[in-house]
């Protein structure tokens, strides 16, 4: 379980993230939505350690464990608790894929950098779970969109966190790596008990492989839910400034967002 | 197979470190070589081989470790300065160490130091100090805060080489010394005999290239962008920081004594990436044999073409560097190597 409480981040001057509070419990998809600029990106990058956090605490693990606070936590010791999916662009071309997962591993490598049989069989089968074994020996720089993408989630698995994180990983893929991608992320985290935090634009997509959405517009925090808590069109249309309908999902039962004119 | 690109590249420098022992204005054939050394370890060395054996001794042997250690320092780097900055076009000298040392050297050498050992200690000393210096300088006026970002790095060192080596010129005008010696180092040679220079520059490879080999990773990692890397576990200002000094420190030895060496820097690891790939744990001990050897026979011919005369191996780095790392690239079959 991930538990953000009461975090604060700014660039400069300017509050990016406003007291957030969230929980991303363990064998859930929690969406993160909202607008352009909302801050989505930067709750994730707060999280994993790459910005700095002007207040707040991040806590990991189980109740029944101490929970620890990440943000006094380095780099390596954080990166055991929790990894991240980037979106798969300008990924360094050279790498095999095979390689490019083997840097899950970093945070159990020793200072030389060695890998064990250990790491090298936790790579294979972080490889099956994405369906991407057999791209094991392509170079990244072939790779399509939908399937540089899995690699980077295989990549995160390979680093046997508890948490996930994932930042806008569907933005660049068709409707059908779209769905398959996403189908994969609920089903690790329904099978796997992990806790997947992902910073979605697609509404729908969000509603419909979401088990939880928050929705954060301006760095706070309006709403979180389930889907159809979240999604009503009151709410989407005050956050995105554009009137929207909300209908039943015709064979799901989910909510289903359409924008019903223009601005 | 695993092995085989070290097989190569050692094979290689073997061959080079052969050449440069042979040929000079007077030839030692190989036989006579392995003769000179054999009596190092017999204790008896082979009538009318006297003359030999002073000859390597004194000057064939100091000079190909000097060369040799130049060309590992400046390859291993510059391979270094290239991850680091993820950019093919960094070479040792993006920074400022070369204009610095320049700086430093050209100042030195306005005062007419006397032949002692110190004396003989004062250009290279110079350089070195100015070159740590201007790094130093440039990567403080560089920083924001807790973080360095690369384009202000490059940024600043750039504009501060422009400005050092403007000073230098102003120097060298206005000296009244002799400028030749000046422009000797700026093009890069070896002039300075016996093993001191090796043996003083010879701890700082050590440590320096030490550290960078066995950063391998993390500058694999680094090529992912800052974030990734911290996020798969790197400190990643930390061994940023460090990876700089210790470039920056190898190559200010390497620069001290032997000038300003253009080319090798920013050729070799390109050349080893071509035909090894890019997985910088090998890179880095691939590119620093590589460049031992390339440099190795640079010298060589630096030495030969116009003998008795000895051209500025800066000079021939670049002339018959260029073309052949053309020809490398045309012939490459990965593309996109980089």
């Amino acid at each position: 379980m991930l538990k953000i409480e009461g975090l604060t981040v700014s660039y400069g001057a300017r509050r990016v993230l406003r007291d957030v509070a969230l929980e991303v419990k363990s064998g859930e998809v929690t969406a993160l939505i909202g607008p352009n600029g909302a801050g989505k990106s930067t709750l994730v990058r707060a999280v994993s350690g790459v910005i700095p956090v002007v207040e707040g605490h991040i806590t990991v693990g189980a109740t029944s464990r101490r929970p620890y606070d990440l943000i006094t936590l380095p780099p390596m010791a954080r990166a055991r608790h929790l990894a991240v999916v980037p979106q798969a662009v300008s990924l360094p071309p050279a790498f095999t894929v095979w390689e490019t997962v083997l840097m899950g591993r970093t945070p159990y490598l020793n200072f030389l950098g060695q890998t064990s049989a250990k790491d090298e069989e936790l790579v294979r089968l972080a490889l099956q779970k994405v369906d991407a074994l057999d791209l094991a020996e392509r170079r990244v720089g072939e790779l399509s969109g939908g399937e540089g993408q899995r690699v980077l989630l295989a990549r995160a698995l390979a680093q046997s966190t508890p948490i996930l994180l994932l930042d806008e990983p569907t933005s660049n893929l068709d409707l059908h790596y779209q769905v398959t991608f996403m189908e994969l992320v609920r089903g690790l985290a329904h099978n796997e008990s992990l806790a997947v935090l992902i910073a979605l634009h697609d509404l729908n997509l969000a509603a419909r492989y979401a088990d939880w959405i928050a929705l954060l517009v301006d760095g706070e925090i309006k709403a979180s839910g389930t889907p159809h808590q979240v999604l009503t069109p009151e709410r989407i249309s005050e956050a995105y400034h554009l009137s929207v309908t909300v209908i039943p999902h015709p064979f799901a039962d989910v909510p289903l967002v359409l924008p019903s004119s223009q601005v | 197979m695993r092995r085989l690109p070290y097989i190569w590249t050692l094979l290689f420098l073997a061959l080079a470190i052969i050449l440069s022992i042979a040929i000079g204005s007077v030839f030692i054939p190989p036989k006579d070589i392995w003769g000179v050394i054999a009596g190092v370890f017999t204790g008896y060395l082979p009538a009318g081989l006297q003359t030999s054996a002073l000859i390597l001794w004194g000057i064939r042997l100091p000079r190909t470790v000097l060369v040799m250690l130049t060309g590992a320092a400046l390859s291993g780097s510059g391979a270094a300065y290239q991850g680091l900055f993820r950019n093919p076009l960094a070479d040792p000298y993006l920074i400022g160490v070369a204009s610095g040392a320049g700086l430093g050297a050209a100042a030195a050498m306005s005062i007419r130091w006397p032949y002692t050992f110190w004396g003989l200690l004062a250009v290279p000393l110079a350089g070195f100090l100015a070159a740590m210096l201007t790094v130093l300088l440039v990567y403080s006026l560089a920083r924001l805060g807790k973080t360095v970002p690369t384009t202000n790095l490059i940024l600043a060192g750039v504009a501060f080489s422009a400005f050092a080596t403007s000073l230098t010129s102003f120097l060298m005008l206005r000296s009244t010394g002799e400028l030749r010696r000046a422009f000797g180092f700026l093009l890069g040679g070896f002039t300075q005999a016996g093993w001191n220079p090796a043996l003083t520059i010879l701890p700082f490879l050590v440590i320096g290239l030490g550290f960078l080999i066995l950063n391998g990773h993390a500058l694999n990692l680094l090529q992912f962008g800052d974030d990734q890397a911290q996020q798969l576990g790197l400190p990643v200002t930390r061994v940023k920081t460090l990876i700089l000094v210790a470039a920056s420190l190898v190559t200010a030895a390497a620069v001290s004594f032997s000038g300003i060496i253009g080319f090798i820097g920013l050729i070799v690891p390109h050349v080893m990436r071509l035909w090894f790939g890019a997985d910088y744990r090998r890179l880095l001990p691939l590119s620093i044999i590589g460049g031992a050897a390339a440099l190795l026979l640079a010298d060589v011919i630096a030495r030969s073409v116009l003998s008795p005369q000895e051209l500025p191996v800066g000079i021939v780095t670049a002339l018959a560097g260029a073309p052949f790392f053309l020809w490398v690239l045309r012939k490459a079959k990965n593309q996109g190597y980089w």
